[in-house]
This record gives structure tokens, sequence and C-alpha cells, in this order.
């Protein structure tokens, strides 16, 4: 018998914490500071449209690209909130989640052998979907020093003439770093200079602390080459309905459709009518939960300082990426330590990739009352390793 | 900085000033100050607590009237809602729109009693045409508070 399985498949890695990952599942008293969705509960006004299309019958497919009313929702919401005027009809595609929307992008735009600038710490899909798609993956390790932003000399140094594609994942998980327009300016110049393409996962996009978010794809010249990512799990609470969606240049939508036609039909019809309401009313939730994510992120970056554990003010997103050198162990090891010592769940830089060591990421998608036991513990915990050193 | 203060402190009147200046992002100092002035201008008017009774031993009736009045030259419908809000058993007076004019909220030990203030007190106010009374048989929610719902995280512990 012929052997069953894609050599493709196999040689792509498992998570490097696998042995991590195990523990924890077998911890369920432990104090988690582990997840990447939100903790609110989906605003009940969009739940509520959810069931309205259930009650009404509302279960048949919809257009493969999505229902043309929240694709227009969908160009409204750029419009207003970026500037950018895209076709409802050919610019936008409605995915299962960001997640589907990095799978197909990159397997309509990758022959094999092109090369795709992954940055990282970053989101652990980049690299298998590229891997997957036929294109080899060409890491850049974010530096600390940088607050993890990329810069133009990085980005320079890691094109090649077989490069198509660099992925750009801010705000960032696991870092919490963003991308200001002065630091995508630059970046945007070696991109057109280079003549390659920009696939910007702006999943965090609306949970910015400073200032508002700006996509790349609003700058001179960028709409045309730039595949933005953009979906609803993050911003509305909505991570369970498996909603995202991409905005492009027709060219590349028409073929991402193609393939998620053929992969998936149409996205879930009850979360697309859940999502038109997200995007019609959905502003002043977004703005509530922004502003208590904030607050905890306020609360941590206080607690990190007042323990001397040393870490950079992230602006983005829900997490914070304390650096756990000084105590001379891999991220795995303390994290490790620290959940089976003081019962919290943390995970560990690497699992972002090797630029992760010595680093841990915190998510603070919990409330504040969680957060304070946590940080209570972290504190009693680095004290213990010092005193150890 | 005042929108988000009233917003943090109307959830959690017991937060420290210290606590508070950090969540905000600001100085101890401007925390105390703001609070200060938000106290001096009646726009923090108390610091409560939200108290399930059902839950203790202590009888508690709570009831809903809706008063049609009077209004009076010159007063409108501020002199008869002083003389009913001074009542210290009386917990809210809201002028209110549509079919009805005062809502008030009574709280008091047994039903008899609130018969009592509706018959004797109320009713006989000169300006009150008629009152309806509404027994609250069960408070879900209140304040913003939903009673007896515990919040279980069902998320995975850790996701990417």
């Amino acid at each position: 018998m012929t052997k069953p399985l894609s050599d493709i498949v196999q040689d792509i890695k498992p998570s490097g914490i696998r042995k991590f990952f195990d523990i924890v599942s077998e911890m369920r008293d432990a104090i988690s500071l582990g997840v990447g969705e939100p903790d609110f509960d989906t605003p009940w006004h969009i739940r509520d449209e959810g069931i309205y299309a259930l009650e009404k019958g509302k279960t048949f497919y919809t257009s493969n690209a999505g229902l043309k009313e929240l694709r227009e929702e969908i160009c409204n919401y750029q419009k207003k909130h970026q500037g950018i005027e895209y076709n409802p009809l050919s610019e936008v595609i409605v995915t299962v989640g960001g997640s589907e929307a990095i799978d197909i992008g990159l397997r309509a735009m990758i022959n094999p052998g092109d090369e795709v600038i992954i940055p990282q710490p970053s989101y652990v899909s980049y690299e298998p979907c590229a891997i997957l798609a036929g294109a080899k993956p060409v890491i850049i390790d974010l530096k600390a020093e940088n607050e993890f932003r990329l810069t133009a000399e990085e980005l320079q140094n890691a094109i090649t003439d077989k490069t198509k594609v660099l992925i750009l994942p801010f705000p960032n998980n696991p870092t919490g770093a963003i991308m200001e327009r002065e630091d995508l300016e630059k970046i945007a110049k070696v991109i057109i200079e280079n003549d390659i393409y920009v696939m910007s996962d702006e999943i965090y996009g609306a949970l910015t602390y400073k200032g508002e978010h700006t996509s790349i794809a609003s700058l001179a010249g960028m709409k045309e080459r730039t595949i933005l990512i953009d979906g609803f799990s993050k911003a509305y609470a909505m991570t369970g309905w498996r909603l995202g969606y991409a905005c492009g240049p027709s060219e590349i939508i028409k073929q991402m459709t193609k393939i998620h036609q053929f992969a998936i039909m149409c996205a879930p019809t009850t979360s697309q009518y859940a999502a038109v309401e997200a995007l019609k009313n959905g502003e002043e939730d977004v703005k509530m939960m922004r502003q208590s994510y904030n607050q905890r992120r306020r609360f941590l970056i206080n607690a990190f300082k007042e323990m001397g554990l040393e870490c950079f003010e992230p602006f983005g997103a829900f997490y914070v990426f304390p650096c756990i050198k000084e105590f001379g162990m891999t991220s795995e090891e303390f994290a490790t330590r620290f959940l089976e010592e003081e019962k919290v769940a943390a995970v560990p830089g690497t699992a972002f990739g090797d630029s992760g060591e010595g680093y841990l990421r915190i998510s603070y998608a919990y409330s504040l009352e969680k957060l304070k036991i946590a940080m209570e513990r972290l504190k009693r915990f680095v004290d213990k390793l010092r005193a150890l050193q | 900085m005042r929108d988000e203060l009233l917003s943090i402190i109307e959830k959690n009147s017991r937060i420290a000033i210290n606590e508070l200046a950090v969540l905000l992002g600001k100085e101890e100092i401007d925390v105390a100050n703001e609070i200060a002035k938000l106290e001096s201008e009646g726009i923090i008017c108390g610091y409560h607590t939200l108290i399930n009774w059902d839950k203790t031993s202590i009888e508690k009736v709570t009831a809903l009237i809706e008063v049609k009045v009077t209004p009076q030259r010159g007063q409108g419908f501020d002199n008869i809602a002083e003389r009913i809000y001074n009542y210290p058993e009386v917990r809210a007076v809201y002028l209110i729109s549509g079919g009805y004019d005062l809502l008030v909220t009574l709280e008091e030990k047994s039903l008899k009693e609130i018969a009592g203030f509706v018959s004797d007190k109320l009713s006989t106010l000169d300006s009150v045409l008629s009152t309806a009374t509404h027994f609250v048989l069960k408070k879900y929610k209140d304040h913003g508070t939903i009673f007896d719902k515990k919040h279980e995280d069902e998320r995975e512990i850790v996701t990417p």
C-alpha cells in the first residue's frame, strides 16, 4: 500500500510547544492568561440579529463572495476608517475567519518557489499556510529595541528576486506592537521600489490604543498591491462565528473567490447577517470594549514596572510581551514553571517564532480581578526566582 | 478623563484612587481632584451598594406605582413630585411621558404597608387623580447588574 500522507504536510512542524499545551490542558484549576480571543460575549444586538436570521429561515447559501449587503457595509467601514474606496462587487470577499483569507490569499498569489516574507514573532498560521501554498517562507526576526516594529532596513535585507509577498501582521499577536503611519510609509516605499505585494493582517486594527489604526493600503500607491485582511472576531468579540474578510485588487480577489467557491462555498449565512448588524450598529460596543482593554493594558504595564519586569509599552491587540531573559531560562521553561508553581498559564514567546525566545505572551482578554490575582502570583514568582539567583 | 472615570466608578465605587489612576493613565492627584469636582458639582450623588435582598432573610416588597396628577400653575409637576419624594420609603420618582405622569418606586416590609402608603398618603394628595400599583415579583437585573447568573469562562485555556 502506498503511504497515505503528503510529504509537504508531514514536513510542517507541529507547534514547538506541544508539551506545554499538554500540561496546561490537564490543569483545569489554573488561571489562564493564554487565550487569543475576547472575554466579552458578542454584543446582544448582534447575537439577536443572528437569531432573527435563523427564525426568518435565512438558512441558504449566500453568494460565494458573501452577502452583498455585508460587502457594502465592509466597504463603508473601510472608507470611513481608512479612507479607502473598495468596490463591493469586485474587491471584497467574506471568508471563514481571517484565517481563511490568509490561506486563500496566499494560494491565489503564490507560484512554486516564490518567497513570502514573514516577520516574527507573529501568529502561528502564516508560515504553514505559505508552505502549503508552495512558497518558501523567509523569516524576519523583529527586535525588541524597535518595539517589535518592522523596519525598512530589515525588510530590504530580506527581499530577493523571488520575493512575492510581505505579510504585515500589525497590530501584532503576540507582541501587541503597532505600526504607525510614519513606520508604514517607509515600508511602503520599499514595497513599491521592489514591486512586491503586501498581505496586511489587520484583524486587531480596531484594538489600537494610540490614535486610530492606519492601514498600509491607505497609503499612496499601496491599494493596488495590498490584500487587507480584517474580520469580526476580535473587534466585535465574534470568534465563534468564524467570519472575516479580505479587500484587495479585483484580479486577486477574483482568484481567491475561485478557491473559496470550490473549497468552502460561502461563509456561514447566520454569521453574515449578524455581521451586517455589527458593522451598522456596533461602533459603541467596540468603543466600550477598547476602553476596557486599554484599562487592563495600563494595569499590566504598571504591574510589570512595579515588579521590575522589562516590557515595552504595546499599543495594540490585547497582548503584552514582557521579557524574562534576566532569569536565565527559556520561555518554555519559565512558562512551565510558572504554571506548575503558581498555576498561571501564559504562552511562551517561542510559540510565535524563534525570535520570541526570552519573552512571554500575556493576554489581557480577562477581567481586571483575574489579572490582579495573576499579577500577584507573577510577582511572587519573580521575587522567588530573583532570591535564588 | 471624566467620562471614562465615571464609567469605571459607576461599576466599582470602591476602587482606590491609585488603582483608578493606573487604569486611566493619569496622576493620582488629578484623579482625586476630578472626583472632588464631580462630587461638588453634584454629578456624583453617592456611593451605594447594590444588594440582592431576595437572598437575605429580610422581607422587602417593591412596588412601582403609576400616578396621574394635575400639574399646578407655575410649578408644573415639581411641587407634587417633591411632596411624594420627601417620604423616606419612596425610593425613586420619575416624570414619565405617555399614559401617566409620575412613576414612583416604593420599598416596604410588606404588601400591607405599601397598600397603606397608597391609600393614606399618595391617593389623598390634592393633585393626584389616580394611581395604579404594580408589585415586583422578581428582580432579574438591577442597575445594569444581572442577579443570580454565574458567568463561566468556557474558552479554551490556551489558544494562539
